[in-house]
C-alpha cells in the first residue's frame, strides 16, 4: 500500500491558526432588550455566533428558528450558507463535512428530526465536528402529537453529544453560544434543548448581547486538523479495532472535560454579561430534606412550587439539571448531599425503563454514602400541564413513602 | 493498438486495494488525473472506498470524506458550501459513489442536491449492483441479471439515472466508459469547467460480480457501448441530448454472452432485451436529432 497522504484523527488540542470569517462581512449589532420567543433566541444566538454554514429543515416547533435565520440573511445581518435539503437526516449529513472543512456549523430540529438524525448523530461525534444545533423537544409519533416531551433528544443520550436543557429563551441563546465555546475546545457536537412552546413559542424580554463582546467571548473556530487541499487529510475510513478503541477513549477523555469547560465557559460570561447558568443549579436548597430534580421548563414550575413549600415552612428545594450530557455526576452528589429524598420529574418516557433521568440519577448516586432515597416520577409525559400546586402533591406523597426501583406515573 | 495522450498525473497511487483488473481502479485513475489536487472527494461505503484504503493510508493524493452510504449529495453539499464560505470557490468537489450509493439509498438527496443545483461533479462508479457485499441488485442491475438477490435474474428493468437526473434541468449529465477513454476524460473535463450540479455516470463491469474475466473487464464496457446496452451520452441543462457513439454495431448477445450473470437466458428473453435496448437506443437517437434541428434553426 502506498502511503502518500496522512491521514490523523482530529484530536483536541489548540491550534493557532484560525480561518476567520472575512472581517469585512462581519456585520456588529449592539447590546439590545428585546421581547422575544425561544426560538427567536436561539436564532438570535445563532447569528451572534457567527456559523458559515447553517442547513436546515423545517419542523414544528422549531420552523421559527429557520424562519428568522433566513430573515436574518435576507436583511443582511447574517451571512452563512444556508442550506435547504430535503431532509433533516441530509440537514446532518452536510453539517459533518462543512465542520470538518473547518468552518462554525449551526443547526436546529425537533422531534422526528432528530431520530431522523440518529445515524448522524453518532457519525458526528465519531468525526469531531463540533456543530452547534438547537432542537425543541417534541413528542416522538406515533400516534401524533405536538406536546412538549424530552423524549425525542434524551433518546440520542448515547449518540456522543453534549446535551443541556435550558428553562427560558434568555438561557436558551446564552447557552447556543457557550456552547460553540465547550464543543470547539473539546471537538465534540452539542445540542442545546428547549422544550415545545413552552420555552420555544413563549414571549419573554430577552437581553441580546452586543455583537463585538460575543466576539470577544466566542474566537474564531480554528481545528487542529481539517479537509484541505492545501494539507491534504482525510476522514471516514475503514480503522482497526485497536484504531477504533482509542478513537473511542479519546472521546470519554474528551467529554469527561465538559462539566469543567461549561463551568468555566458560564463564568466567563457571567462576567461578561453579569448573568450565568451554571452546570447544575441548586435552588433554595439550603438545609433541604426534599429536593426536586428536573430538567427544562419543567424547572420553572418546580420554583414555584418550591417557594410555596418553603413559605409553608417546608426545607425543599430544587435541583436544575442544565448540562444532561455528559452527566455531571460529581456535581450532582454534590447538590443532593444531605437530602433525603430527591424526587425525580421526567417529562419523557423510556417503556421498559421509566423516566430516563430518574435512571441516570441512581446511576449516579450508585454508591454514595448517605445518598438520598430516589423517587421517580413520570410526570407531564406527552406534554400534560403540570401546574405547581401537583409538584407540592407530589413532594408530598413521595416524601412519606419508601421510594419504588421503577418510576411511577403521576398526574 | 492505438496510443491515447491523457492525463497522467497519479493522483491514485499505485497498491491500491481494487482486484486485480478493476475497471473502477482505472476509470478513477484517469478521473482523478483530469480533476487536478484542487479536488476534495467524497467517497461513500462502496468498493472505492475500499480503493482508497485503510487509515491511516489513502491510495488517493487529495482529501476524502468518507459520508455514510446514503449521504454523499448531502455531503457534497456541506463540504461545498464550508469552501465557499472560506472563498475557496476553485475547489472542486467530487463525489465518487457507487450505484448502490446513487440509485438506491443515495438517491433522496442526490435529487435534493440536483434541486438546489450545488456546485460538484458526482460520479456514479455505475457497476450494477452491491458488489462490495458480493454481489446483490441494486435498482441499476439490468433486466435478467442474475445476483445474489435475483438468482433466478432480475424481472425488472434498470433505473434510468440519467433521464431522471436530467429531468431536474442541472448544467450536465453524461454517461461514460473507461472503454471509451478519451470520450471520459473529454467529459470529466467539460464537467469540470461547468458550475452547478454535474453528474456523470460510468459503467465499470464488475469481474467478480459479472462473471467477466479478469482481462475482459475493458471488453465488457466496450461491448456494452457498442451493443447500446449502455450508451454514451449527454444531455445538457437537461434538454440538449448528444449520443456520443452514434452507431450500434453489435447485438446484445455478444455483449451477454461475456457474462456469467447473463447464463443461461432463454432466446425469448434475449429477444425482450434487445427489443428494449432498440426502443431506447431510437428514443436517444430522436431526442439527439432534436436537438440537432434546433442548433440549425437558431444557428
Amino acid at each position: 500500500m502506498n502511503t502518500p497522504t496522512a491521514v490523523a484523527a482530529p484530536s483536541a488540542q489548540a491550534s493557532a491558526t484560525a480561518s476567520a470569517p472575512d472581517a469585512a462581512r462581519r456585520k456588529s449589532s449592539p447590546a439590545q432588550s428585546m421581547l422575544v420567543t425561544g426560538n427567536q433566541a436561539v436564532a438570535w444566538g445563532a447569528r451572534l455566533a457567527r456559523p458559515q454554514v447553517c442547513p436546515v429543515y423545517p419542523i414544528t416547533p422549531q420552523t421559527p428558528v429557520l424562519e428568522q435565520l433566513t430573515e436574518f440573511q435576507a436583511d443582511g445581518e447574517f451571512d452563512a450558507e444556508i442550506i435547504t435539503p430535503e431532509s433533516e437526516h441530509s440537514v446532518m449529513s452536510a453539517c459533518i463535512p462543512a465542520s470538518l472543512a473547518g468552518v462554525r456549523v449551526f443547526t436546529a430540529t425537533a422531534s422526528q428530526g432528530l431520530l431522523l438524525m440518529h445515524e448522524l448523530l453518532h457519525y458526528a461525534s465519531g468525526a469531531r465536528a463540533p456543530i452547534v444545533m438547537a432542537n425543541i423537544n417534541r413528542t416522538v409519533a406515533s400516534p401524533w402529537a405536538f406536546w412538549p416531551d424530552q423524549t425525542d433528544s434524551l433518546a440520542q443520550r448515547d449518540t456522543g453529544w453534549i446535551q443541556l436543557y435550558v428553562e427560558s429563551a434568555q438561557e436558551a441563546l446564552d447557552s447556543v453560544i457557550q456552547c460553540f465555546r465547550v464543543a470547539e475546545t473539546v471537538l465534540v457536537p452539542a445540542m442545546i434543548n428547549l422544550d415545545a412552546f413552552y420555552v420555544s413559542h413563549a414571549m419573554e424580554a430577552v437581553d441580546i448581547p452586543a455583537s463585538a463582546d460575543v466576539d470577544a467571548y466566542l474566537p474564531p473556530f480554528a481545528p487542529p486538523h481539517k479537509l484541505d487541499t492545501a494539507k491534504v487529510e482525510s476522514w471516514g475510513n475503514v480503522v482497526s479495532q485497536e484504531m477504533f478503541y482509542r478513537h473511542r477513549q479519546a472521546i470519554e477523555e474528551s467529554m469527561a472535560r465538559v462539566p469543567q469547560l461549561l463551568a468555566e465557559a458560564d463564568r466567563a460570561w457571567r462576567e461578561r454579561f453579569g448573568r450565568g447558568w451554571g452546570v447544575v443549579e441548586r435552588y433554595r436548597c439550603d438545609g433541604a430534606s426534599a429536593v426536586v430534580v428536573t430538567m427544562g421548563s419543567m424547572c420553572g414550575t418546580a420554583r414555584d412550587a418550591v417557594d410555596a413549600m418553603r413559605a409553608d415552612g417546608h426545607a425543599v428545594g430544587l435541583v436544575k439539571l442544565r448540562l444532561f450530557r455528559p452527566l455531571p455526576a460529581e456535581a450532582l452528589r454534590a447538590a443532593l448531599a444531605g437530602v433525603r429524598d430527591a424526587i425525580v420529574l421526567d417529562r419523557n418516557h423510556s417503556p421498559g425503563l421509566g423516566g430516563i433521568l430518574h435512571q441516570e440519577l441512581k446511576s449516579a448516586l450508585y454508591g454514595m454514602a448517605g445518598a438520598p432515597r430516589v423517587h421517580g416520577l413520570l410526570a407531564g409525559v406527552g406534554g400534560v400541564n403540570v401546574p405547581p400546586r401537583k409538584i407540592v402533591e407530589f413532594v408530598q406523597a413521595a416524601r412519606e413513602r419508601d421510594p419504588q426501583p421503577e418510576s411511577v406515573w403521576v398526574r | 493498438m492505438i496510443k491515447i495522450d491523457v492525463p497522467q498525473e497519479a493522483m491514485l497511487c499505485s497498491g491500491h486495494a481494487a482486484c486485480p483488473g478493476c475497471i473502477a481502479a482505472l476509470s478513477v485513475r484517469h478521473i482523478l488525473a483530469t480533476m487536478g489536487p484542487d479536488t476534495m472527494a467524497v467517497i461513500p461505503p462502496s468498493c472505492m472506498a475500499i480503493i482508497a484504503g485503510p487509515q491511516p493510508m489513502s491510495s488517493l493524493k487529495i482529501p476524502v470524506y468518507q459520508p455514510t452510504l446514503e449521504s454523499s449529495a448531502a455531503a457534497a453539499s456541506g463540504l461545498r458550501r464550508a469552501l465557499d464560505a472560506q472563498g475557496k470557490r476553485d475547489t472542486q468537489v467530487l463525489v465518487l459513489a457507487g450505484d448502490g450509493g446513487t440509485y438506491d439509498i443515495g438517491f433522496q438527496c442526490l435529487s435534493s442536491a440536483a434541486e438546489r443545483n450545488e456546485d460538484f461533479l458526482y460520479i456514479c462508479l455505475d457497476n450494477e449492483g452491491y458488489m462490495n457485499t458480493g454481489a446483490q441488485k441494486s435498482s441499476s442491475t439490468p433486466h435478467f441479471a442474475r445476483t445474489g438477490s435475483t438468482p433466478a435474474g432480475k424481472t425488472t428493468r434498470k433505473k434510468n439515472l440519467a433521464e431522471i437526473m436530467a429531468a431536474h434541468g442541472v448544467p450536465y449529465v453524461a454517461t461514460a466508459s473507461a472503454s471509451h477513454l478519451k470520450d471520459l476524460i473529454a467529459k470529466v473535463e467539460k464537467a469540470k469547467s461547468i458550475r452547478g450540479t454535474r453528474i456523470l455516470t460510468v459503467l465499470i463491469p464488475c469481474l467478480d460480480g459479472w462473471g467477466v474475466p479478469d482481462d475482459m473487464g475493458l471488453t465488457a464496457a466496450r461491448y456494452a457501448v457498442e451493443s447500446g446496452a449502455f450508451p454514451l451520452f449527454e444531455i445538457e441543462d437537461g434538454t440538449r441530448y448528444t449520443l456520443n457513439v452514434a452507431q450500434k454495431t453489435r447485438p446484445v448477445s455478444d455483449y451477454l454472452a461475456l457474462q456469467r450473470r447473463y447464463r443461461g437466458m432463454a432466446a425469448q428473453d434475449v429477444a425482450t432485451l434487445q427489443g428494449e435496448i432498440d426502443a431506447a437506443w431510437a428514443k436517444l437517437v430522436a431526442r439527439s436529432n432534436e436537438g440537432r434541428h434546433e442548433a440549425i434553426a437558431v444557428g
